[in-house]
């Protein structure tokens, strides 16, 4: 749709002529339009890429903000220190394994739920608007405003509404938080992220030819072959989009650890976002947080590769455009 | 199957399904009524469905507590650092929309992935930049991050609104010699509008929910909303869940507003033009 570039080589070509013959200065006028980009991405650099260079330098130092002078590089012999020490570091892995289990869990939650919901609202039947309505409503808030709502409001052992009703399950004074943290932090983010999900694929379904389930409806395919057969191939390539987009935004979720466990008990729910978050701002270590730091790009960078992959092949097709 | 059991079970998949929505959305309404409770009210058990509302909170939260300046700071930093994603992103878009050339896709995918990177791999280096320039809790800091943060999007999502403007319109304007100003603003613009307030309130959404960049960068003089909220206390032993519903509702009914009003753009921004 939007790729039909109405600017290919031909149409240009003959704009380009006609103009020539009618006004001689104009093509060469408007060459230089092209450099219109240069403010926006030259800004875009600068916000984005010299940080993250620095953030390479930084990594290769001792720096720390409370040792003045120590922002020197380390010398050849020790550069990669900060980074064999945090894999020496007993609390690397269980950080990394939280960040997967938490951006996995939460995306095959997410999933599930989100196909549920969107299927449930690709009918047409009166409340419909509102249900959708609704449905959306969680990702729309502010996550630190939906993590202090489940922490005090819902949650609460003493004043929580869920922990009140809880009680004729003959729990008493149940503090989620405390007794499952991983669990229910997991909860929490899904509830905010399942709105996505759903919304994605219930525009991928109503993106799919009508006249398609017609023809296998006549041909008497059954509910189920036909979401296997036609529905579900055609969603796939919304699937893939949803849940990759997903776990990009998800291996950097803060907002919501640090509302409700700031990471804890111990380190259980301490997450690569937030290990770098304590590193550099309560123990000001530039150095190692800067490492951290390269450690999640490259984790992110994996997915976002796969990401452009999908997006790429996609392109091809009528539905999706990039 | 008969006519009459598979209305029978429409029905009730209906009734499953707005079951379903309510029970996501409950928490959100919870919050909103016990923003009208008095504090004793609001940790009664159990839970009080109906009850004598009162606008208490909701007066204190809007007079009398720190409440205003951080909405304050939300509401500036918001405008400005969209306005500022605009006045780049929408020469860039034009450029890249009708002037393209051999690097135009890979800059288009380059951008959006500088948008999927993780804010924490390089909040350190900004934080020491921000020291460096006394950038550290200003509003202007606040601003350029967040503008850089919705530039990807701004391009994206405004180039594909561009492209759908019919190209003999831009000819025939150009055939009668119109600078560039008048071409934007008398053919482009007028078709435009509604792709920008779709961009704009998108941009909206991304902005005023920011949390990670604006507790690492800001302290108070510049704090946004989602900070003021990620740490309402009230004074020392005092009960706080009845005035930290009402900020909490105030601080999220811009946003949902907005996203109630734009759902059917939702979709196309969330994936950076991917799914239209």
């Amino acid at each position: 749709m939007a790729d039909n570039m109405p600017l290919d080589a031909s149409s240009s070509t003959a704009d380009t002529s006609t103009k020539a013959a009618t006004q001689q200065s104009q093509p060469y006028k408007q060459e230089w339009r092209k450099f219109l980009s240069s403010p926006g991405i030259l800004f875009l650099v600068l916000v984005t890429q010299v940080p993250f260079a620095l953030a390479i330098w930084f990594s290769f130092t001792n720096w720390n903000l409370l040792r003045p002078g120590s922002e020197g590089f380390i010398g050849f012999s020790r550069m990669w220190r900060n980074y064999s020490r945090i894999l020496s570091n007993v609390d690397f892995i269980p950080v990394l394994i939280n960040t997967v289990v938490l951006t996995l869990s939460v995306v095959v939650i997410t999933f599930a739920l989100g196909l549920g919901f969107a299927l449930l609202l690709n009918r047409p039947f009166v409340g419909r608007a509102l249900a959708r309505t609704l449905f959306i409503s969680p990702f729309l808030m502010m996550p630190v405003a939906a993590a202090v709502l489940w922490k005090n409001i819902m949650l609460d052992p003493s004043f929580g509404f869920v922990s009140y009703y809880l009680r004729f399950l003959g729990i008493q004074n149940f503090y989620a938080l405390e007794a499952f943290p991983m669990f229910t932090v997991i909860s929490i983010v899904s509830w905010q992220w399942t709105p996505f999900v759903m919304l994605i694929l219930l525009a991928g379904l109503q993106s799919l030819p009508e006249s398609n389930l017609e023809a296998a409806k006549i041909d008497g395919a059954s509910g189920f072959s036909m979401f296997r057969h036609i529905i579900f191939p055609h969603l796939m390539r919304f699937v893939e989009i949803a849940l990759l987009l997903e776990t990009i935004f998800i291996l950097s979720e803060f907002g919501t650890i640090f509302v409700t466990t700031a990471g804890g008990p111990g380190i259980r729910t301490t997450n690569l976002p937030y290990q770098i978050y304590l590193e550099a701002f309560s123990r000001w270590n530039v150095g190692r947080a800067s490492a951290y730091g390269i450690f999640a790009v490259i984790l992110a960078n994996i997915v976002i590769m796969l990401f452009l992959n999908v997006l790429r092949r996609n392109s091809k097709s009528a539905e999706v455009t990039i | 199957m008969k006519p009459g059991s598979s209305r029978l079970s429409t029905v009730l998949l209906n009734t499953v399904t707005l079951l379903l929505a309510f029970a996501m959305f409950f928490p959100i309404l919870w919050m909103f009524m016990t923003s009208f409770k008095t504090e004793q009210l609001a940790i009664q058990m159990p839970p009080q469905f109906f009850f004598d509302p009162t606008l208490e909170n909701w007066r204190s939260a809007l007079t009398n507590s720190p409440f205003l300046e951080y909405l304050q700071n939300t509401v500036l930093i918001t405008f400005f650092a969209i306005l500022l994603s605009l006045v780049l992103g929408v020469p860039t878009a034009y450029a890249m929309a009708f002037y393209q050339t051999k690097r135009t896709d890979s800059s288009l995918l380059w951008m959006m992935s500088t948008r999927m990177l993780p804010p924490a791999g390089v909040i350190v280096p900004l934080y020491v930049l921000f020291l460096n320039l006394n950038l550290l809790d200003t509003h202007l800091g606040l601003v350029i991050l967040y503008a850089g943060m919705n530039f990807p999007l701004v391009v994206w999502m405004l180039r594909s609104f561009m492209l759908e403007v019919p190209y003999e319109v831009i000819e025939a304007a150009r055939l009668d010699g119109v600078t560039l100003v008048q071409e934007f603003t008398k053919v482009i613009l007028p078709l435009l509008i509604p792709g920008l307030a779709a961009t704009a309130l998108l941009a909206m959404i991304f902005t005023w929910n920011e949390f990670f960049l604006a507790v690492n960068l800001t302290t108070r003089d510049a704090a946004p909303l989602s900070v003021y909220i990620s740490t309402f206390k009230a004074a020392q032993g005092d009960l706080f869940l009845a005035k930290m519903s009402a900020a909490a509702t105030a601080a999220v009914i811009p946003v949902l507003v907005a996203g109630w009003v734009a759902q059917r753009q939702l979709v196309t921004g969330l994936t950076m033009g991917a799914i239209k």
